[in-house]
């Protein structure tokens, strides 16, 4: 009879209160463990379709810094061959002339970057030449933020409102012009 | 016996409830971390270039995705988008026009194998461009290329 009796007694219930905490964990655990691939990469804007009707506009000579990639993978600056890691630093002198040498831009917001490659070259190359040129207006970016702020473009950029002017954007446009392709 | 059918009758043979939302509240999760939101099979070879100069996109959602590559069976280099390849080069037009149409903030991200030739990725260009759809990423490796 007592054995009897310590059943009815027991308690069949499994314990719930920790049962949040566990799922709790769990979720935990699944959102360290996803990985978010976020996309990277060189961000541009392709020009627009062209307007049989209206005139491309006129970019002065001097404000136009033409790069061209042949097939070889060589790189012309201004018809002038160059090494790749050298036209990093033509580009930033490029955009910030200030009208200073007659050869360069007159100011940055004039100043633009045509690249242009030949059709055999291959992507690898193109993406190579497409990096030091975004690298350059990332260089002058900075170094304007630094100058304002006393910190990197990217961290400025972090710390502004969302109705506060972008100064580095607007002292520094990114214009690099994809230039329309030879035929054939 | 009386006693005994009693005693039977007292004992609570209810299953408990109260965890029960959060069983389902588990489940819940671990199907919607396990569920892949429609894997993309590349039928092109895309081995990405590297750059430093990257920026990252975290709107994914505004993302289309482009394959620029060689062919997987046949050699011929070809553009996949999403999970098809593209017959001829004007099918990029129309299948970015309808995209544009849902979403004008569509970037398309460029995924393009390091040996393609940049006159074929002109040509996927000028589709774009045809299309209005400017706004490009050339997609790259962070890391070493596999």
């Amino acid at each position: 009879m007592p054995l009897l009796k310590r059943r009815t007694k027991r308690d069949a219930e499994i314990p719930s209160g920790s049962m949040a905490d566990i799922a709790f964990l769990l979720l935990i655990f699944f959102l360290l463990v996803t990985t978010i691939n976020t996309e990277k990469g060189i961000y541009m804007q392709l020009p627009p379709k062209l307007d049989e009707q209206v005139e491309p506009p006129e970019i002065k000579d001097r404000n136009l810094l033409v790069i061209l990639v042949n097939n070889n993978g060589d790189v012309l600056v201004e018809g002038e061959f160059m090494r790749v890691d050298a036209i990093r630093g033509e580009i930033v002198k490029h955009i910030t002339n200030e009208g200073r040498d007659p050869g360069y831009s007159e100011n940055p917001d004039k100043a633009v970057v045509s690249f242009k490659t030949e059709r055999a070259l291959s992507y690898e190359r193109y993406v190579e030449v497409l990096d030091e040129i975004k690298g350059a207006y990332i260089d002058v970016r900075n170094q304007y933020a630094n100058q304002l702020a006393g910190v990197d473009y990217p961290t400025y950029l972090a710390r502004l409102d969302e109705d506060d002017v972008d100064e580095v954007k607007e002292k520094y446009p990114l214009k690099i012009s994809l230039a329309e392709p030879d035929p054939g | 016996m009386s006693a005994h059918f009693k005693k039977k009758g007292q004992s609570k043979q209810e299953i408990p409830t109260a965890s029960l939302p959060d069983i389902i509240f588990m489940l819940l999760i671990f199907f919607m971390v396990t569920t892949v939101l429609r894997e993309t099979e590349l039928l092109v070879i895309t081995r990405l270039p590297q750059a430093s100069a990257v920026e990252k996109i975290d709107q994914k959602r505004l993302i289309q995705y482009v394959y620029v590559g060689q062919n997987r069976e046949t050699g011929e280099s070809g553009v996949q988008i999403n999970d098809a390849l593209i017959d001829d080069m004007t099918d990029i037009r129309d299948a970015m026009y309808r995209r544009l149409v849902e979403e004008p903030a569509t970037i398309v991200s460029l995924n393009v194998d390091r040996e393609i030739e940049t006159g074929y990725l002109y040509d996927v260009q000028q589709e774009l461009r045809e299309a209005d759809a400017l706004r490009v990423n050339y997609s790259t490796a962070s890391e070493a290329p596999q």
